[in-house]
């Protein structure tokens, strides 16, 4: 057993609203760079839809993932490291710039730089690859948002394998829920496994998998090896860039900006510990339906003094294994089994869970549309005749076993239930627990996390102890070379990659696409020119 | 052409060429890592791109392991197992498939550069350029192969241009004048080559030094950093 620690990341959707604030203030951090306009680290779909970019998650079609090949072994979906090797001239599974979108802006320069006209000056679209005006777009990054578009394109949304979908294509049977996605930092990345360069990695301390910009070569094979398609190419410097959980944030003790600004703290950062040797057989067991229990298996109890023990003798920071102890991933996953891991049939063992939605259940309940739980006295609803189809749900969070799901969206109508009854009638209803299977104290735990979701409660980041870093604890030389470092940069000393030594290599990687100028204007002239002197 | 100008040409450029390019490429890795890269355009498009690329790249590739292997083996080496001639015929036949194969694919990637809208406009000046020398060098050499075929007998220019690069990479000197006397495309085509050399590091070209064989060899699939 070789115990190691990551910062895992719940999000409830029960309580997501769906209103971007994670993808923009992400957006605005991460990607407001040239070659990444189209590139949404995180992002938020509304389901069903095909998503973006489209249709990602049918592996039929762009191979991300691992399978399970004849003789039992796992091995990239995309081919064996020969395989992959030979697809390097051209990428067969590589998503076009369309399947994400034409990133577009606006001529806003010309609201105040028009001259004296009969119409108010407008500020036109155009495309901030070729520079052209568009007349409008034509895919976006939220194209489908509350269910935008005709029911016939997102039918063939993934998740409704094995639904009579049709029928939830009828007004009255029409159903929704917003699905924020990030990088899974998964525990068995399939993108660091297509790296041909070895640039992707997986960091030991906290589980971040980051993409080394000065060792990427842009063979792209990440970009579809990553079933999430959570890895885009910036068209501009040809690497590859991904989510970095904002690791310098967390290095810190600080919430990544995603979760810190989720106005609908939606958002749990904790911390996992959990045995590294058995990563490889618990993505390889051979039904898909078993990959959540045997990914919850390689969790270990952090309360458990052996583990504790051998976790110590692996080097991780007493600080980690207490805060392990309180760690809201693993209540929520674990304790509670109320969070499930999105799409685990890839076998990458993601690291990014998800509460089921619940709202529209009760609601439709509440209304008289549909039966009650079994033996529960008319106060659960039925969660086997619900509004979203629990099977959608199981498609979405346990490669279709729809029993976990349940169990979930049970146990969190049961904490309505009985915190009503205790709050709002002063009764604690016993023969609510037990039907769920908790206790008092646990739902009063579950009910302060989930409903009333405190910012030290949803965040329990331990630090980095970079002291640990060197050959022993607090290393004077590796502190000393580090002072004064210039933290997030692109391989260029302490700029950010607008202002290079030279362009002997290249012209600049990284000019600003986003203000309106046609990209052949800017690079034409001195290459910094950004006002508004396009024709 | 004038002797000053053969021994520059073809005894002092080789290792200015050379030189730049080795030099260069370590410059430009050590001090610009980050613009070390493939370059891929093929987020862009896709149309016509897996044909072309292929064909490009398997063509190049072997074209290029043809001439490292035809040009520096010694006659000595290979005489006991095949005759000056037929390794021309050889080298004539394997080229102008390599040949074509490059040729077609180079014609769908120019295209594809200059025709699609995405494409050309994230075009930078390098990539176009070496894109075009690089079909001027293809069609060089594959006219050198109707020359070639009417100096069969004995294989004289084919030896004499082995010499000559051997001759290069071994610093004899006054290895210029081993080739004076030859068809000027061979002329021609060495010097593109060489200033192909030259521009190397400074080209998307050295994504060639990366090529990821070292993967093959990867204990397992995953790659876990420490702390540091």
């Amino acid at each position: 057993m070789t115990i190691r620690a990551q910062i895992g990341m719940v999000l409830n959707l029960d309580k997501c609203i769906g209103c971007h604030t994670c993808s923009i203030t992400c957006k605005n951090v991460w990607t407001s760079r040239g070659g990444v306009e189209y590139a949404w680290f995180n992002n938020v779909e509304t389901k069903p839809g095909l998503g973006y970019p489209r249709n990602w998650e049918d592996q039929e079609q762009w191979k991300g993932g691992w399978t399970r090949t004849k003789s039992g072994k796992l091995q990239p979906k995309a081919g064996s490291k020969v395989g992959l090797l030979t697809q390097i001239f051209a990428n067969p599974n590589l998503p076009e710039i369309d399947d994400y979108y034409d990133p577009y802006t606006y001529e806003y320069d010309h609201l105040k730089t028009s001259k004296e006209s009969k119409t108010v000056p407008t500020a036109r679209m155009k495309s901030v690859i070729t520079g052209k005006y568009k007349d409008k777009p034509d895919w976006g990054v939220n194209w489908e948002e509350i269910l935008g578009g005709e029911f016939d394109k997102r039918r063939s949304d993934y998740n409704f394998r094995d639904i009579q979908e049709q029928m939830y294509g009828e007004f009255e049977n029409t159903f929704m829920m917003y699905l924020p996605r990030l990088c899974e930092h998964c525990l068995n990345p399939s993108c660091v496994a297509s790296c041909p360069s070895g640039a992707i990695y997986k960091r030991e301390e906290d589980g971040i998998v980051l993409i080394d910009q000065d060792k990427c070569r842009g063979w792209r094979m990440c970009v579809s090896g990553c079933p999430y398609k959570k890895i885009y190419f910036n068209w501009q410097s040809g690497k590859s860039e991904k989510c970095t959980f904002c690791y310098p944030r967390i290095e810190a003790g600080e919430p990544t900006v995603c979760s810190e600004t989720c106005v609908g703290r939606i958002r749990y950062l904790g911390v996992l510990l959990y045995d590294s040797d058995k990563i490889k057989d618990a993505a390889n067991v051979p039904d898909e339906k078993d990959l959540y229990q045997s990914q919850c298996d390689l969790f270990l109890d952090p309360h458990d003094p052996e583990v504790i023990a051998q976790a110590r003798k692996d080097g991780v920071p007493d600080s980690w294994l207490e805060a392990a102890k309180i760690s809201p991933v693993y209540q929520m996953a674990m304790e509670w089994k109320i969070a499930f891991p999105l799409h685990p049939e890839y076998r990458t063992l993601p690291m990014v869970w998800y509460v089921p939605p619940l709202s529209p259940i009760q609601s439709a309940h509440e209304n008289g549309m549909m039966g009650s739980r079994e033996g529960s006295g008319g106060v659960l609803p039925d969660v086997d005749s619900l509004r979203i189809p629990v099977k959608y749900l199981a498609n979405l969070l346990t490669a279709g076993d729809t029993a976990p799901v349940t169990s979930a969206l049970e146990r969190m109508l049961a904490m309505r239930a009985y915190m009503r009854g205790k709050t709002v009638d002063g009764v604690a209803d016993q023969s609510i627990l037990d039907q769920v299977g908790m206790t008092e104290y646990e739902m009063d735990d579950m009910y302060q996390m989930m409903a009333i979701a405190n910012h030290e409660d949803r965040f329990v980041i331990p630090t980095n102890h970079k002291e640990y870093a060197g050959d022993g604890p607090f290393d004077h030389e590796l502190a000393f070379s580090t002072r004064s470092a210039c933290g997030f940069s692109f391989g260029t000393g302490c700029d950010g990659g607008e202002i290079k030594r030279s362009n002997l290599f290249g012209s600049q990687t990284h000019p600003n696409t986003m203000n309106g100028n046609a990209l052949g204007a800017q690079t034409k002239g001195d290459g910094w020119n950004t006002s508004g002197d396009q024709s | 052409m004038d002797s000053f100008l053969n021994t520059f040409l073809f005894g002092a450029y080789p290792y200015i060429a050379i030189g730049s390019m080795f030099f260069g490429s370590i410059l430009r890795y050590d001090r610009d890592p980050y613009s070390w890269k493939a370059d891929s355009s093929q987020l862009m498009s896709q149309k016509g791109f897996r044909l072309g690329s292929n064909l490009f790249h398997v063509g190049i590739i072997l074209l290029f392991f043809g001439h490292l292997v035809g040009l520096l083996t010694p006659h000595w080496v290979y005489e006991p197992f095949i005759s000056a001639e037929h390794k021309q015929l050889l080298a004539m036949t394997a080229g102008g498939i390599f040949g074509t194969m490059c040729f077609f694919g180079m014609i769908i990637l120019i295209w594809r550069r200059l025709g699609n809208e995405r494409v050309r406009a994230t075009t930078r000046f390098m990539d176009l350029a070496i894109l075009l020398l690089l079909f001027l060098q293809l069609i060089l050499g594959l006219l050198t192969i109707p020359v070639s075929a009417q100096h069969l007998e004995g294989a004289t220019s084919m030896i004499a241009l082995a010499h000559w690069a051997q001759g290069i990479v071994t610093f004899r000197p006054d290895v210029a004048a081993e080739i004076a006397g030859e068809p000027l495309i061979f002329k021609l085509h060495i010097l593109l080559g060489l200033t192909i050399f030259l521009i190397f590091p400074f080209t998307r070209l050295v994504h060639i030094f990366s090529a990821p064989i070292k993967y093959l060899f990867r204990t397992g699939y995953q790659i876990v950093r420490r702390r540091g």
